[in-house]
């Protein structure tokens, strides 16, 4: 699964673009430029790219400051910084403050893999989806990505655009439209729901795949928007299947499953399995190593819903 | 461009007297509060709103306004009474410092209450804000200036020294950063908990040009406020000298009005301290 696309790339590509039309646009790194794939950006724009160093904190208030003054920063850092050592400003400069900022987490969940679970970001989305005013977005493809930095620098507001750096394949035809708060239903399915978002959308389809080929019937849902949900998307998937399994590179707890299961719980009750990251801090591995090691590939994700099915027509 | 008001010092006396008496009797009636903080910072959120600041209540958002952020949120039933002295809320208001869906909170919300820059809470976020809106001020060569007011016990926090970095870097010489120097923070002295000194030279060292000034001298705030930027290509700390408590004698000082509240007997001690409500 290591073919396709790095996601920073249309990320970075779609600011330039912006940025070339909007002068408000500006970009704040914390000496992330390469690994946000934001140097063409700095050479283009070089007063407009402020690089706060090695200070997180700083970092994302200068974005709420910047906010302030009419501009519309783009705040780019690994994830795990980013969330980690700023969630007090996350919270207060930016979300409370409804300050127009897009936090850009970049290489999110296990994406750092060997350089462990320091580097690892798999708790950003449990953090970010409990604080209130703050959309949450986790695009799936390059498309997704270009569609999503357009759709939040067009709207007023705070927003956490949670990004990898694994290659990914293309999951969306060319004339996909993204929408804030909208999930797509990527394939129809009557059987059981796969709902996944990020880098786990492609395995869930392929999971869709193996499934049609066992004779089950698997609908695959993009949960982009985790903050605001679409809570109408889950509802329908858990009255027109047996189940829901979700799919995500994050912890268990808190992620998209606790998203799903939030809904479910309280609106239509269903059978689910929450496929993520135990609460265990990951073993050394690479990214992809650990993926395999957590079963988060099409086939683990095939066999939690054959269980789930089982489970149920036993139950 | 807009541009303010002059005011005399005598004038600034006065409104922050006002402020003092405002202040004392909302944390009174709230039974919450800071009153130490408001006390000591008095004399400088008036001499910036009234003498200093290019801000126009009717027009609370406009692009020119100058900033002012304040750092030390707890400190807001100063900040509140100064606001509404200046227009930009009714001052009848006031009387509902913290009362349930009061827009003026126990500390404060931008998204809520006209004339607020940034929500400000937890100690070490307006600095850094402040840099960042001081950037977007040097991106568009713009003439609106940011300032920013600390207490002096919030610089314990780090991410004010990752700002103060910043801001040299930048060379934000269009920032004013002062600093409440009253020396007492919630649990005792600052130097006993931990040190602060020596600020001139820790400011000077990261590049800022710093002065000291008495921060209960309207005149002399005045005149350090113009006096800014002090040196071009660097940004500007005032570290002005304060007495927590200042003008209410029992809370002068004392670490204990932090966040003491008043009882009545002792409200109507400090109203009768602080001098007669100013009409008009």
């Amino acid at each position: 699964m290591g073919e396709g696309f790095d996601c920073r790339i249309a990320f970075a590509e779609t600011l330039e673009c912006l940025a070339a039309q909007d002068p408000r646009i500006v970009a704040v790194v914390n000496d992330s430029l390469g690994s946000t794939r934001l140097v063409r950006f700095s050479q283009r724009f070089p007063a407009r790219l402020i690089n706060a160093g090695i200070a997180e904190q700083n970092m994302v208030g200068i974005g709420a400051g910047l906010a302030n003054g009419g501009k519309v920063p783009f705040v780019c850092a690994a994830s795990c910084f980013l969330t980690a050592r700023a969630l007090e400003q996350v919270k207060v400069d930016v979300a409370y403050s409804r300050a127009n900022v897009k936090l850009c987490g970049m290489s999110s969940g296990l994406a750092y893999g060997q350089l462990g679970p320091t580097h690892h970001s798999i708790e950003d989305l449990a953090w970010t989806r409990a604080i209130a005013n703050l959309t949450v977005i986790v695009p799936a493809d390059p498309i997704e990505t270009e569609q999503a930095v357009r759709a939040i620098a067009a709207e007023d507001g705070p927003v956490f655009l949670r990004l990898s750096r694994m290659p990914v394949p293309e999951v969306h035809p060319a004339d996909y439209r993204f929408r804030i708060g909208s999930a797509a239903v990527l394939k129809p399915g009557s059987d059981v729901t796969l709902i996944a978002n990020g880098t786990m959308v492609c395995r869930a389809l392929k999971a869709a795949s193996l499934l049609d080929e066992a004779g089950v019937s698997a609908r695959v849902i993009n949960l982009a928007t985790l903050q605001p949900l679409d809570r109408e998307v889950i509802l329908e998937a858990a009255e027109c299947t047996a189940g829901i399994v979700t799919v995500e590179e994050h912890s268990i707890h808190g992620g998209l499953g606790g998203a799903v299961a939030e809904v479910t719980a309280t609106g239509r009750p269903v059978p689910m399995r929450i496929l993520g990251i135990p609460a265990s801090f990951a073993p050394t591995g690479s990214a992809e190593w650990l993926l395999e090691h957590f079963s988060l590939t099409p086939q683990g994700i095939f066999s939690a819903a054959l269980e789930l099915l089982e489970t149920r027509v036993r139950g | 461009m807009k541009q303010t008001a002059e005011s005399s010092p005598a004038i600034l006396r006065d409104l922050a007297r006002q402020v003092r008496r405002r202040s004392v009797q909302m944390v009174h009636s709230a039974g919450l509060g800071h009153p130490g903080g408001d006390l000591s910072a008095a004399d400088i959120l008036v001499t910036l709103y009234f003498g200093t600041l290019n801000v126009d209540p009717e027009e609370p958002d406009a692009a020119w306004r100058d900033r002012f952020i304040m750092s030390k949120g707890h400190c807001c039933a100063s900040l509140y009474s100064t606001l509404a002295l200046k227009g930009f809320f009714p001052e009848q208001e006031l009387n509902g410092f913290m009362a349930p869906l009061s827009r003026l909170s126990g500390h404060p919300n931008r998204t809520e209450l006209p004339g607020v820059e940034a929500n400000t809470g937890p100690l070490g976020h307006g600095l850094p804000i402040a840099v960042g809106a001081a950037l977007a001020g040097k991106m568009d060569s713009a003439a609106w200036r940011t300032f920013v007011l600390t207490g002096d016990g919030e610089l314990q926090e780090g991410s004010n020294w990752e700002a103060i970095m910043a801001a040299a870097h930048y060379h934000l010489d269009n920032l004013v950063l002062i600093v409440d120097r009253n020396r007492i923070q919630q649990g005792g002295p600052t130097e006993s908990i931990l040190a602060v000194e020596p600020l001139a030279a820790k400011f000077q060292a990261f590049g800022w040009a710093v002065r000291e000034v008495d921060g209960h001298d309207c005149a002399a705030l005045l005149d350090v406020f113009h006096a800014t930027p002090f040196a071009a290509g660097h940004p500007s700390c005032i570290l002005a000298k304060t007495i927590k408590g200042k003008g209410v004698s029992f809370m002068e000082d004392r670490a204990e009005w932090h966040h003491g509240v008043p009882n009545d007997a002792q409200l109507a001690v400090a109203l009768g301290e602080l001098g007669p409500e100013i009409h008009g």
